[in-house]
């Protein structure tokens, strides 16, 4: 690894006038897990890293409504977060899958999303959790919606000398469940082959059925007792990982479902339009036809998965319950 | 480049060194400070096998920057046993229920055990599973470690 300078900026400010003044020279550095890795690669070779470890008021979660994450929140302190696993079980899920726990220990959330890997696996729950995200210039203050932050592998919206400063995630509806299955083929230290992320809202969270969603019974057959229950969906969210160049949304899928009521062949037709959505390509992890064979059934399972966590939110339903 | 000062706490005793400022922390514990304990596997933060405490929580230290561990309390493999009392509980235990073979992942494998039990003194199989599982071991298969891990669980 060739050599660099190390600095540590106070305060916020401080930190864009440095990387003003270093230009490309320099690169952004939270917790290193993605930096420090690439710089021993030789994929970026920084003559100055400026660490924002040394700004106070980054790392804090806030939640009254609305979630506030700092960028520098690491991904342990989120899958330690019972508040976040209570309402915003996706993006818990999806901490709870990254790297490992030395890893989690340091690597932080708004790391994660600016390092914008096709596969980063926050990437997918802050995309149907509708997360805004505030940056910071030298002069300017924006907030982008996250489905128009990433424009391709490795690439945001940040300009030069721009930092995101918080993750906000606005109120949810009530009702409201969300899931997160990272497709891997270890249980941990593995990238996902896969990433797909549910989020839906019903007009109400009792059905006749509960008790069945704690059997083995197939998902068409569970469908088919929740269409007796006219459940209305009144938002509904994907998004899919290592599907594309970006974290995307599948949005023409969630257009089929939104305002509608649930039922076996809606469901069907929504994993199945989520699937040819998608423009996954052949990698060494999996294939493009896999890719688009899985999406529908994790799609499906997903959907499920945040029903469920409508329906019983207390409890994982059924623990060898692979939806 | 100038070097930098950097001033931390290891395995309990102050320590205080003029460090280049992009050696990551497992160069300065076993090129600077001569502990070779740590061991480095991959270099790349993907096998555990540079695992050390940071104020009591496992990190990869072959990509954690030196100059972070600035006033903060670090744990090596070397800090575990007692000077009075000798091996650690964990130690013992790895011994015992033959979880050490060719000993390589063995300092990361033992502070990860030590971060879960410290945290978690009575791990069910599982969490012990989730404990360890970023920490490869090539030899044992994994098997006589989670043994030694919930004997020391059952004197806890």
């Amino acid at each position: 690894m060739k050599r660099f300078e190390y600095l540590r900026p106070k305060t916020l400010d401080e930190a864009i006038a440095l990387l003003q003044h270093y230009g490309k020279k320099a690169t952004l550095i939270a917790g290193g897990t993605d930096v420090i890795v690439m710089a021993k690669q030789k994929k970026v070779v920084p003559e100055v890293l400026i660490s924002l470890q040394g700004i106070p008021g980054l790392d804090q979660i806030h939640s009254n409504g609305t979630l506030k994450l700092g960028p520098l929140v690491t991904h342990r302190a989120i899958e330690k977060s019972d508040v976040i696993q209570r309402e915003y079980p996706a993006l818990s899920d999806a901490v709870g899958w990254l790297g490992s726990i030395q890893i989690r220990n340091v690597a932080t959330i708004g790391g994660n999303i600016c390092t914008a890997a096709p596969s980063a696996d926050t990437a997918c729950p802050l995309l149907v959790l509708n997360a805004h995200l505030k940056i910071r210039g030298a002069n300017s203050e924006r907030t982008v919606p996250i489905d128009q932050f990433f424009i391709g592998p490795g690439q945001t919206t940040l300009s030069p000398g721009e930092i995101l400063t918080e993750i906000e995630i606005p109120e949810l509806l009530p009702n409201t469940g969300s899931a997160y299955w990272k497709h891997q083929r270890r249980l941990a230290l593995d990238l996902p082959i896969l990433g797909v992320a549910v989020l839906i809202s019903l007009d109400k969270s009792t059905v006749t059925c509960s008790d069945l969603l704690c059997t083995t019974s197939p998902i068409s057959a569970v469908l088919h007792r929740l269409e007796e229950d006219e459940l209305l969906c009144k938002q509904i969210r994907i998004a899919l990982g290592v599907a594309a160049p970006t974290p995307m949304r599948a949005k023409k899928a969630e257009t089929l479902l939104r305002g509608k009521k649930i039922s076996d062949e809606l469901i069907e037709e929504v994993a199945d339009t989520a699937s040819k959505e998608a423009q996954p390509r052949d990698s060494i992890r999996g294939e493009a036809w896999y890719r688009r064979d899985m999406i529908k059934v994790l799609v499906k399972r997903m959907i499920m998965q945040s029903i469920e966590r409508v329906v019983r939110p207390d409890e994982n339903v059924f623990p060898e319950r692979l939806w | 480049m100038d070097k930098q000062i950097l001033t931390f706490t290891l395995n309990g005793e102050p320590v205080q060194l003029e460090i280049e400022p992009h050696l990551t922390l497992l160069q300065v514990l076993r090129e600077e400070l001569e502990l070779p304990g740590t061991k480095e596997g991959c270099g790349m933060g993907e096998c555990g096998a540079c695992t050390v405490l940071l104020d009591g929580k496992t990190v990869n230290s072959c990509i954690f920057p030196a100059l972070e561990v600035e006033g903060k309390s670090v744990m090596t493999i070397e800090g575990v046993a007692d000077a009075k009392r000798g091996l650690h509980p964990i130690q013992k235990a790895f011994v015992e229920h033959g979880a050490v073979q060719c000993g390589f992942c063995t300092p990361g494998m033992v502070l990860s055990a030590k971060a879960l039990l410290d945290e978690n003194p009575k791990p069910t199989e599982e969490e012990i599973r989730n404990g360890i599982a970023g920490n490869l071991c090539r030899c044992t298969g994994y098997l006589q470690i989670i043994e030694a891990i919930k004997a020391v669980s059952n004197q806890l």
